[in-house]
Formats: structure tokens, sequence, C-alpha cells
């Protein structure tokens, strides 16, 4: 078992272009603006020589992807919001981190592949996250993606292998997610002024997660992942999944500093700039009621066990 | 002027296999073939086209996705690489897309006076989906035609399989109301798969076909059982019954564009030409394709 990973700060970031590329047109877009500005501030100060993404809008089919491109050039231009502007990036890439990602991945029984391909598609939310989270490129990046048919066990084994990694490794880490809260948004034009979250409902599912997230309770909005899945997530994947993967890559339990930084509506769906910080305070563990999964096993083939 | 027709209504898969096994010089990597029934159906489809007078290609793919309504190609021509972000090892294609903005504009203004939440995409360094350019390369490997691609709005995520059914329907009334107006002789494709379950492995040589075959059975039942009901003419049946499909077999029709494909075309009650059936990676393929001329509609397959 790999020794304890130095994770010095994680982060939930929406992946909307809004804030990137229209920050002045809505005065919430602004303000989430500001917070991506203030942890890019607390990312540099952090001392961390990794910023490890898990981006919810980078899907993948076999297996989990990772982003081994040293310095991947591009233009990239959001499928819906394409008339706010294009996003022009040059990254800099953890490559050999990226490697022995995919290589603790496997050991645990996923399935893996690092992609290190000119104008490979990088996500919308990983180009918002990675320009303005390190506009200078000062600290080198990995990117993983979300498969689609993953489900829990194998969302948690993932978040494993990146701590294996981490330690393997020695690295220093700022861990982000990018996904919003609830991601209905609103399936018409509206001006910039008239942004609002979709629903009241989904406001107040935010809320309570948002307090879970400032008490530091991330393994509780783990537990509760399939409960946000059913209440506030438009069903376009299995299962609400960032949670699982940010709780098992920082730590399964509810020990951390929580900071909401902002959050405000993007075009309806909720997006939110929150700080966790590894803390001998916090709220402690709770029971667990499902598994917690050390390897991979893949499908359990029940249909072919025969009736018992 | 003349009135605009529809006069070929194609389903027309998009993974990317095809096109790597074609190995065409517009893509990087090389291969030692595969997927040969979809590969010689397309080829098929191709050589019929070539005997077909049209001036547009118009593409609904589900790998544009917008949850802002429909929006439509709105400039003369996308210029780029297009790396496929699941299989970037099979596909990283050069391409030079010409669009008929005109028609473009003509069916997005269609769409909205018909109340459909619709918009022209004119931002010049966006990048056209691969769906389309798989499509649109298997059908016309000279890419002599321009083109106009429409995103596929993800009403089934955001409410139904119904609802996308009646969203669509009405998208594709709205595009036929345009394509007469145009004057303009049109190939409709709608790019995507029957079944749509993935294996989530792939061989080591992607192109052993000693490892391709059908996610499960259920699937490929699925997807015999919608290609009887094409071969039959029975169009508005598939389209009522899309939804239970959709839910048991994952099908790649949540996109939108059967639907909107068939609604253009009035629902056909005449039988579809078909041009080969196979799984890549799982999925359940069919290259299909609707000749409202009964003169030259074939017995393909």
């Amino acid at each position: 078992m790999a020794e304890s990973p130095d994770i010095r700060l994680g982060l939930y970031v929406p992946p909307h272009p809004h804030p990137l590329l229209a920050p002045e047109q809505n005065e919430g877009w602004g303000r989430l603006r500001d917070a991506f500005d203030t942890c890019r501030q607390r990312i540099e100060e952090s001392g961390a020589d990794l910023i490890m993404i898990y981006s919810t809008t980078w899907p993948s089919i076999i297996g989990h992807q990772i982003q081994a491109h040293p310095s991947p050039v591009f233009t990239h231009v959001d499928d819906d919001f394409h008339f706010l502007g294009s996003m022009e990036y040059e990254f800099k890439m953890d490559a050999e981190f990226a490697e022995c990602f995919r290589d603790c991945c496997e050991e645990r029984g996923l399935q893996a592949r690092t992609v290190a391909y000119d104008g490979f598609p990088i996500d919308t939310g990983s180009v918002v996250a990675l320009k303005l989270l390190n506009p200078d490129n000062r600290i080198p990046a990995c990117i993983v993606s979300s498969n689609v048919y993953s489900n829990r066990a194998e969302q948690i084994v993932l978040g494993k292998a990146c701590r294996d990694a981490i330690s393997n490794l020695g690295r220093k880490v700022a861990v982000v997610v990018v996904a919003s809260l609830s991601n209905r948004m609103f399936t018409e034009h509206i001006e910039p002024s008239e942004d609002r979250i979709h629903s009241a409902k989904d406001d107040e599912w935010n809320q309570k997660i948002l307090e879970f997230f400032e008490d530091g309770r991330l393994e509780d909005i783990s537990q509760l992942s399939r409960d946000i899945q059913g209440q506030i997530r438009v069903s376009k994947v299995v299962a609400y999944k960032p949670a699982w993967w940010m709780a098992a890559t920082m730590g399964q339990h509810n020990n951390y500093e929580g900071e909401v930084l902002a959050y405000e509506a993007l075009h309806g769906a909720g997006g939110a700039v929150i700080q966790l910080t590894p803390s001998e305070k916090g709220i402690g563990d709770k029971e667990f009621d499902e598994d917690d999964v050390e390897h991979y096993h893949g499908d359990r083939g029940v249909l072919d066990k025969g009736m018992i | 002027m003349a009135k605009g027709e529809i006069v070929l209504g194609c389903l027309a898969p998009h993974p990317p296999h095809v096109v790597y096994a074609e190995n065409p010089e517009q893509n990087e990597p090389f291969s030692e073939g595969g997927w040969e029934a979809l590969r010689w159906g397309y080829n098929m489809l191709a050589r019929k086209l070539k005997e077909v007078d049209y001036d547009c290609i118009v593409v609904l793919t589900p790998h544009w996705q917008t949850y802002i309504g429909n929006h439509f190609l709105g400039l003369e021509r996308f210029q780029n690489i297009s790396v496929d972000p699941i299989f970037p090892n099979l596909f990283r294609f050069h391409h030079d897309i010409k669009v008929d903005v005109e028609l473009s504009e003509a069916m997005q203004r269609s769409a909205e006076e018909a109340g459909i939440v619709s918009m022209m995409m004119r931002n010049p360094d966006f990048r056209v989906d691969y769906g389309t350019i798989v499509s649109c390369h298997m059908m016309n490997p000279d890419w002599d035609k321009p083109i106009v691609t429409i995103s596929s709005n993800r009403s089934t995520h955001y409410y139904s399989d119904e609802v996308m059914n009646e969203q669509a329907s009405a998208l594709g009334r709205a595009v036929s109301k345009a394509i007469e107006e145009s004057g303009k002789k049109v190939v409709l494709v709608a790019s995507h798969s029957l079944s749509h379950r993935h294996f989530v492995t792939e061989a080591p040589l992607p192109e052993d076909m000693s490892r391709e075959h059908i996610y499960n059975h259920s699937q490929y039942v699925w997807d015999m059982k919608v290609i009887e009901m094409m071969r039959e003419g029975k169009m508005k049946e598939v389209i009522e019954i899309l939804p239970e499909m959709i839910e048991q077999t994952m099908a790649e029709a949540e996109g939108g564009g059967l639907t909107w494909m068939m609604a253009a075309m009035g629902m056909p009650d005449y039988p579809a030409e078909i041009y080969g059936y196979q799984s890549v990676i799982g999925t359940g393929n069919v290259i299909a394709a609707w000749d409202p001329n009964s003169a030259t509609r074939a017995l393909v397959l």
C-alpha cells in the first residue's frame, strides 16, 4: 500500500465557460471569476507541484483516459456557448504522472490509457479550470476523464489509484473536480441579467450540499451521491460521480476545512467554487453503508450466474 | 423556381473505426482493415449517391450536443483536424468542409418560425464533430458537395424519449418546409447507430475482427426487429416504439436523428434499402436509405 499522499487542497469548480469568457456580463459570473482568481492564488501559495483535474465534461468509453501530451495546444469552442468566444490554450502537462496514474489504475484492475495527440479535444471544463487556475502554466497538470458507464465502485478505485500515483511520485497536489452542482440549464436563450438557478428545488439541494462542503464533510457528500443524482442531476450519465472520486482521492473522511467562495447560476445550473483543505478538525467519520472497494473486478456478470 | 425536395434519406452510423479501416489520406492512423460489412455497405451507398442528382447533404449528429435548442453551422468553410475524444488512436482526420450557409439559414429560420429554439453557429474556430465527418466521408469520400450540420438537442436527457420524438419531429417538418422553399435537392443523413452499448475495453489491434461482436443478444434482437420494420416500410411504427428501444438498448436514436429524418420525409411507408449491419465495439450499426423515387429504389440486401 502506498504511503499517505501529499494533498495540499481540493477545489470543486464549475465547467461552464462564462466566468472565463464573459465575467462582465453578469454579476454572479463575475463573482465566480473572482473566486477562481482567489483559488489560483491559493494553489500557488500551497506549494502544490501538480494540479490533478477530474472533469465531468470529458466523457470516455474505453476505461479511463488520462491526458499525457506534455504541451497540448489548440483553440477550443464550446458546443452550446460558442457565441461567447473561443478559448485558445497551451497547457503544461505532467506526462510522467499521467503514465504512473495509468499504471496504478491497471494495478487496481481498471482499464486505463494515456492520450497524447496533437489536436486532441480537451473539454470545456478542463480548459476553463486550467486557464483560470493556472494561467501561466506555473504548475504542471494532469486531467482524467469520466467514464460514461462507470459507477461507484469504479470511481472509488479510480480515486485510490490516483492516490497511489501521487504517493509513488511524491507529488504535492491540488485536486480539482470540474462539475456543476445541479446541472439543469435553461433550454432556451436567456439574457445574462436573467440568469438564476433553474428551480427552487435545485437551489435548495445545492444549498444543502454547500452546507456539507462548508463543514468539510466530503465523505458524507460522497455517501449522498446517489440521492444527489436522483434529485438535481439531469440523467446524462448513470450517476453523480465527482464526489466519489474526490473523496477517494483526497481521503474518505470528513476532516476538512471547507470554504464556499462563490455559488451562482450558470444558465440555470448551479456553479460553485469550493475549497477543501485537509485538517485535523472536522466532523469525523460516519457509518459507511457501502463497500469501500480496493480493487475493481469489472462487471459481476449476474446474468451468467443462473437462478439461485 | 421548382420546389426543392429530399431526394434520399440515409441512416449512416459514424463509428470512427470505418474511416480508420479505409485508410483515407486525410486520416493519420494506419489500419489493416476491418468492419468490411459496414464499409462495403457504405461503398455501395456512395456509388448510389454518385447517380443521385443533389445539391447538399444535411446531417443531424449526436456528437454536437446542445442543450439550448438546435444549432446550425453558419459559416462557409471549416478547415481543421478532428480528433475523436473517445478513439483518438483511430481517428485524427484533416478536413476541409464546405457549408451551404444559405440553406442552413433558411432551415434555422423555418425552425424558429415553428417555435423551435434554434441558433446559427458562427464562430470560425468551431470544430465540426466527428459524427458528421465520418458519415459524410463514407457517403461521399470526394467531399464534392456542401453540407449542413444540425446539432442534437438533448431533450431525451432533459425530459424524455417521448418529448425528444415530438421535438425532433417538429424540427423535421420545419427542415422539410425550408428545403421545399429553397428549390434545392437535398440528401438527409441521420448519423447514428441503433443499439449503443459499448465494450469498455479495446483489442490490442482494434481491427482484430475475431474480437468484434454485439454487446449482448438483447441488443441484437432489437436491432433486427427494427431493421425488419424498415424493410417493411413501417417507419411510423418504428418511431412510435423508439422510446422503448432507446430505453432497452441505449439506442443512439436518442439524439433525435432518425425521428427528425423520418418526419422530414413524411414517415415513409415504402421499404428501406439496407446496405449492411455490423457491430462496432459492441454497438449495433445499420446503413439504410429511403429513396422516395420508386423507379430508383432498390432491394440491396
